[in-house]
C-alpha cells in the first residue's frame, strides 16, 4: 500500500495534457489530499513532448521524486521519457485502438482503454483525457465522483452539457477498466475532511500583489512569468486597477515607474532577457526613489538559453545588475506561499525604503502547483506600510524657505517625503541625473556625496529595522550546515528526513533575502562543513556567502535545467561530506 | 480661452535658469506649454510632466510641476503610466526627436495608438543637440553631420505619417518661434480627449545651420489661412504626406476619440488603497480551491 501516490500525464504538446492534469490535481486537492505537480518538458528528446506529474499524499509534499505509479501515456515517446521512473508496481494507461504499437515493458501492468472510441461515445473524441482520468481513478482507488468539481470548474463556462459531457466520460473509463480488468495494484487514495487551496508560485506572486494594494501591472509575455499578467488581468479591475500588456520590457518598467510615481503600488514581472532590457530603468528607479516592486521568475539562461527550464541563474544580475552603484532590495521566495508573503513584503519595503525591490522567483517555484490550508494565506494578516506618503497637511513641513518641496531631503534614515501628483505644494521634479534635495540636477561634489550616501543609508536603516531572517529545520545540533536559496527548500527538506535514515544529520539554513540578507558568519563558524545548493553552474550565492563569512564552502550545483529531486541531493550532500575540505 | 484663470504660466516657471544656448528653439516650445497649461486651468499641482534626454528634455527642470526626467527614449511609457495610475492629472510629455523618433520610436507607435490622454510635444530640431550634432530621424538626407559626413543619404522620418498610421487622434505642428500660434495649438492638443501629438519645429541655433528660424519663418504654410478640415482623414492624410510645404497647425483630430482610461474603464485615483488587504481579498484565496 503505498500512500504517496505519483502520477503523470504525457502527450504532445497541444494534447491537453496541462488541463487535464491540472482537473486530476484540483480533484484530489478537493478530496483533501495534498498534492504537488511538475511540468516536464523533456530536454533528452527534442520536440513536442509534454507532461504533467502529480505527486499526491495524505502528508504535505512538496518535491518530485524519481518514481511513477500510474501513467497516462498518449504517445510512446511518454512511456520512453519516463521508463526509468516506472517500476513493478506501476501502471500505464493508453489507448491501443490508436495507430501506435505501444511498447511497454513487461512487469509494468498495461491498461489498454479505447480512450478515443469512449470519448467519442460519451460525446466527443476531445475528452479522450478525461475518459483517462476515469481510468485512473478506478486504478487508484480514487472516487470518480471527485472529478466532478473540477470539471465543473474547468467547463462550466462552456455549459451543463459540455460538463455533464465530461462526466460521463470519466465513468465511461472508470467502468471500462472495472469490466475489463481485474487489477489491484494495491493502491486506495485515502481522502479526508481538509478543503485545500492548489496554486502554483506565478499565481501567488499575483495574489500577493492584489493583496498589498498593487493596483497597476505592465508587462511583456515571456515564460515563466507571463502567468503573473495573466493572473492579474481580469482580477486587478476588481480592485480599480489595471494591467497593459506593454510593447516591450522598457516599455513594462518605465510604465510601471510612471504609476509608482502617480502614487499607485505598481508593479512588473518578466524573465531574465526582460530583466536585462529593465537594467537601465532600474538604476532611474533607484536614484528617483520610486517605490517599485519587479518580479524576475528565473529560467535557464544565458541569453535565450531554455526558456521552459529550471535555473537560478540571476542572482548576480539582480544583485548587481545595472550600471553604477544601485541601491536595491532583493527578496527570494523560497516556497510557493512564500512567493504570496515576500511579495506583500516587497510592497511595503519599496514604499517604506522608496527603492526597486526585486523578488526574484524561479521557473521551479513560478509553474508547480501545491496544495495549502487555505489560512496560510490569511488576508487579516496582510498589513500595508506606506512608509513617508504625506497626508495632504504635512506637505508644507517639508518645504524650504523658498517654499521648495525637499523631495529628496538628505535625511538621517535616508527615507525622504514623498508627495504625489495632486498634493499642493508637492511639485517637484526627479531624475536619473544626480540631484539636490529639490531633485534638480547638479555636479556639485558634495551634494553628490550626500545623495549617494543618502540612498546607500536606507539600506542601513532597512537592515537594522526589518528582521533579515531566515528558516532552519533539520537536526539543529548537526556538525554539517547546508545553504539554499530558491526553491530548493522542499527537496532538501525531504533530503534531510532521508540523510537521517541514513544517519547522516545536517542542519539546513533556507534564505529568502538576497539583499539585505542574514549575516551567517557564526552559523559558518560553528559548522565543520557548509555546502551551498543552487541550480547554478558558478554558485553566485555561494560566492556571495564566502565574501560575506570569510569561510570556504563547499557547493552542489545543478543546472541541467530540471528542479533537484531529494534522494539525488540527499546523495550529493552525503558525497559532498565526505570530500576533504577546501582550503581556507 | 480661460484667461482669467487664477494660474498664470509664470507659476509653472521654475527658478532655474535654462542653460540652452542663447536663441535655442526650446525656451520658445517651452513658453508656449506653460502658457497652454495656464490657459486650460492646469496648475503646478495637478500636472506631471515626463521629460526624455536631450537638450529638450531639460525642460522639466527649467519647468515647475511634478515631473520626472528619465532615461533616453522612455518618456511616452512612463506618462502612460502616470496616466493610468492618476487619470485625474494633467499629464505631459515632451523631449527630442532623437528621442521619440529614434530610441523611443516603438513607444510613440504604441502611445499613439492606445490614444491615452495626454499631450506629446516633440521639440524637433531636426538635429542631436545634447550630444553634439549627430543626424537625427528627421535630419534632411543631405544633411552632413559629424557621423554622416556626406549626409545620410536615407530618407527623415515623416513623424506626423507615423502618427497618423498608427491611428492618432490628434496630429499637428507648429513652430516655437510663433509664440501665439504654438500656444494656442498646445492648447487644443491639452484640450484633446486622447493623445494629443504636437510636432513643434525648434531650431537647434548651435548646431543646425538648414532648419533654421528663417527658414521656418519662410517657409511655413499656416492651416489655419487654408481651407483645411482637421476632421477630414483624406484632408489630413494630404497635408501630411505633402513633403514639398512645411505646415503649421492641426493637420488631423478625430472627433470620436474616446481615450485608453475611458475605454478600459480605467477612472479610479490608483494611489488610494486600504491599510490590509481588499475586503473581499478572502476570494481570491477562495478561488483556488
Ligand atoms: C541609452 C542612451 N543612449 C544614448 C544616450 C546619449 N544621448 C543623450 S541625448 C541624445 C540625443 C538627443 O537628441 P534629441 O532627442 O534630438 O534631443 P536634443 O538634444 O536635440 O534636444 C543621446 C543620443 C543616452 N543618454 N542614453
Ligand atoms: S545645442 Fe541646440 S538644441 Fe541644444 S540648447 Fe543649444 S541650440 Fe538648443
Amino acid at each position: 500500500m503505498t500512500e504517496d501516490l505519483n502520477w503523470a500525464i504525457g502527450g504532445e504538446a497541444g494534447d491537453g495534457i496541462d488541463s487535464t492534469g491540472k482537473i486530476f490535481a484540483q480533484a484530489l486537492s478537493r478530496a483533501g489530499r495534498h498534492v504537488f505537480t511538475s511540468k516536464d518538458f523533456a530536454s533528452r528528446i527534442r520536440g513536442g513532448y509534454t507532461a504533467y506529474k502529480i505527486r499526491t499524499s495524505t502528508d504535505r509534499v512538496q518535491s518530485v521524486v524519481d518514481r511513477l505509479d500510474i501513467l497516462v501515456a498518449l504517445t510512446q515517446r511518454t512511456i520512453d521519457e519516463n521508463l526509468d521512473e516506472l517500476h513493478e508496481g506501476s501502471a500505464v494507461i493508453y489507448d491501443g485502438e490508436r495507430s501506435w504499437d505501444a511498447e511497454i515493458p513487461d512487469e509494468i501492468t498495461a491498461v489498454d482503454v479505447p480512450l478515443k472510441s469512449l470519448a467519442e461515445e460519451a460525446g466527443g473524441a476531445i475528452m479522450l483525457n478525461v475518459v483517462a482520468l476515469g481510468a485512473a481513478c478506478e486504478l487508484t482507488g480514487f472516487d470518480v465522483a471527485y472529478l466532478d468539481e473540477a470539471l465543473e470548474k474547468r467547463f462550466g463556462g462552456k455549459g451543463s452539457k459540455i460538463v455533464d459531457n465530461n462526466k460521463d466520460a470519466a465513468r465511461k473509463g472508470r467502468d471500462y477498466v472495472q469490466e475489463n480488468y481485474d487489477l489491484d495494484l494495491g493502491y486506495a487514495l485515502e481522502t479526508t475532511d481538509e478543503d485545500y487551496v492548489l496554486l502554483n508560485g506565478d499565481e501567488a506572486i499575483g495574489m500577493g500583489a492584489l493583496a498589498a494594494g498593487c493596483r497597476f501591472y505592465a508587462g511583456y509575455p515571456i515564460t515563466p512569468a507571463t502567468n503573473v499578467m495573466e493572473y492579474l488581468i481580469g482580477r486587478i479591475e476588481q480592485y480599480g486597477g489595471h494591467v497593459v500588456q506593454a510593447e516591450d520590457e522598457l516599455s513594462a518598467i518605465n510604465m510601471a515607474l510612471g504609476a509608482a510615481r502617480g502614487g499607485a503600488r505598481s508593479m512588473t514581472a518578466t524573465s531574465g532577457p526582460g530583466i536585462d532590457l529593465m537594467a537601465e530603468t532600474f538604476g532611474l528607479v533607484a536614484t528617483s526613489e520610486t517605490p517599485l516592486v519587479i518580479v524576475d521568475v528565473m529560467r535557464s539562461g544565458p541569453s535565450t538559453g531554455m526558456p521552459t527550464k529550471q535555473e537560478q541563474g540571476d542572482l548576480n544580475m539582480t544583485l548587481y545588475g545595472g550600471h553604477g552603484e544601485i541601491p536595491r532590495f532583493v527578496v527570494a521566495p523560497t516556497t510557493i506561499d512564500e512567493c504570496f508573503w515576500k511579495t506583500v513584503e516587497a510592497f511595503n519595503y519599496a514604499e517604506k525604503y522608496q527603492t526597486p525591490v526585486y523578488v526574484v522567483a524561479d521557473l521551479a517555484l513560478a509553474v508547480t502547483e501545491q496544495t495549502f490550508t487555505p489560512e496560510t494565506f490569511d488576508m487579516d494578516a496582510v498589513e500595508i506600510d506606506r512608509g513617508n506618503l504625506l497626508e495632504d497637511d504635512q506637505v508644507a513641513e517639508w518645504l524650504d524657505d523658498q517654499g521648495r518641496f525637499r523631495a529628496h531631503a538628505a535625511t538621517e534614515d535616508g527615507i525622504s517625503p514623498r508627495a504625489i501628483p495632486g498634493m499642493t505644494d508637492g511639485a517637484h521634479m526627479s531624475t536619473g541625473l544626480e540631484h539636490d534635495e529639490l531633485g534638480r540636477r547638479t555636479e556639485d561634489t558634495e551634494v553628490r556625496v550626500e545623495q549617494v550616501d543618502k540612498r546607500n543609508r536606507k539600506v542601513e536603516t532597512a537592515k537594522a529595522e526589518e528582521a533579515w531572517d531566515y528558516r532552519e529545520f533539520g537536526d539543529e545540533d548537526a556538525d554539517d550546515l547546508v545553504v539554499s536559496w530558491g526553491s530548493n527548500e522542499g527537496a532538501l527538506r525531504e533530503a534531510v528526513a532521508l540523510l537521517e535514515d541514513d544517519d547522516v544529520p545536517v542542519r539546513v539554513i533556507s534564505v529568502p533575502y538576497i539583499f539585505p540578507r542574514p549575516d551567517l558568519s557564526e552559523e559558518f563558524e560553528a559548522a565543520d562543513d557548509v555546502i551551498v545548493v543552487e541550480c547554478n553552474a558558478t554558485g553566485q550565492f555561494a560566492d556571495v556567502l564566502e565574501h560575506d563569512t570569510l569561510q570556504r564552502v563547499k557547493r552542489i550545483n545543478k543546472y541541467t535545467g530540471v528542479r533537484f529531486k531529494a534522494d539525488e541531493l540527499a546523495e550529493e550532500i552525503t558525497a559532498k561530506l565526505k570530500e576533504e575540505v577546501p582550503a581556507q | 480661452m480661460s484667461s482669467q484663470s487664477e494660474v498664470r504660466f509664470t507659476d509653472f516657471k521654475s527658478d532655474k535658469q535654462p542653460t540652452w544656448c542663447p536663441g535655442c528653439g526650446d525656451f520658445g516650445t517651452m513658453n508656449g506649454m506653460m502658457k497652454a497649461l495656464a490657459n486650460t486651468g492646469n496648475d503646478p499641482d495637478n500636472t506631471f510632466l515626463v521629460a526624455g534626454i536631450g537638450c529638450s528634455g531639460k525642460i522639466g527642470t527649467y519647468m515647475h510641476s511634478y515631473a520626472i526626467h528619465g532615461v533616453h527614449g522612455r518618456a511616452l511609457p512612463v506618462a502612460t503610466g502616470v496616466k493610468m495610475a492618476r487619470p485625474d492629472i494633467e499629464v505631459m510629455a515632451a523631449g527630442g526627436d532623437g528621442d521619440g523618433y529614434s530610441i523611443g520610436a516603438g513607444h510613440f507607435v504604441h502611445a499613439t495608438r492606445r490614444n491615452v490622454d495626454m499631450t506629446y510635444v516633440v521639440m524637433d530640431n531636426r538635429i542631436y543637440g545634447l550630444t553634439k550634432g549627430q543626424a537625427s530621424p528627421t535630419s534632411r538626407s543631405d544633411f552632413e553631420t559629424s557621423t554622416t559626413p556626406e549626409g545620410s543619404q536615407q530618407p527623415p522620418v515623416n513623424p506626423l505619417a507615423l502618427a497618423l498610421a498608427s491611428g492618432a487622434t490628434f496630429i499637428a505642428q507648429s513652430f516655437a518661434s510663433d509664440a501665439i500660434r504654438h500656444a494656442e495649438i498646445i492648447e487644443e492638443a491639452i484640450e484633446h480627449d486622447g493623445f494629443g501629438f504636437v510636432n513643434v519645429f525648434s531650431p537647434c541655433v548651435t548646431f543646425n545651420d538648414v532648419d533654421t528660424y528663417d527658414y521656418f519663418r519662410d517657409s511655413l504654410v499656416d492651416l489655419k489661412e487654408e481651407d483645411h478640415d482637421r476632421h477630414d482623414y483624406e484632408a489630413a492624410k494630404g497635408v501630411i504626406l505633402d513633403t514639398d510645404k512645411e505646415y503649421q497647425g492641426v493637420m488631423y483630430q478625430n472627433e470620436n476619440s474616446i481615450p485608453y482610461h475611458e475605454q478600459h474603464g480605467v477612472t479610479e485615483n490608483m494611489a488610494e488603497i486600504p491599510d490590509g488587504a481588499p475586503e473581499n481579498a478572502t476570494d481570491l484565496v477562495r478561488e483556488f480551491y
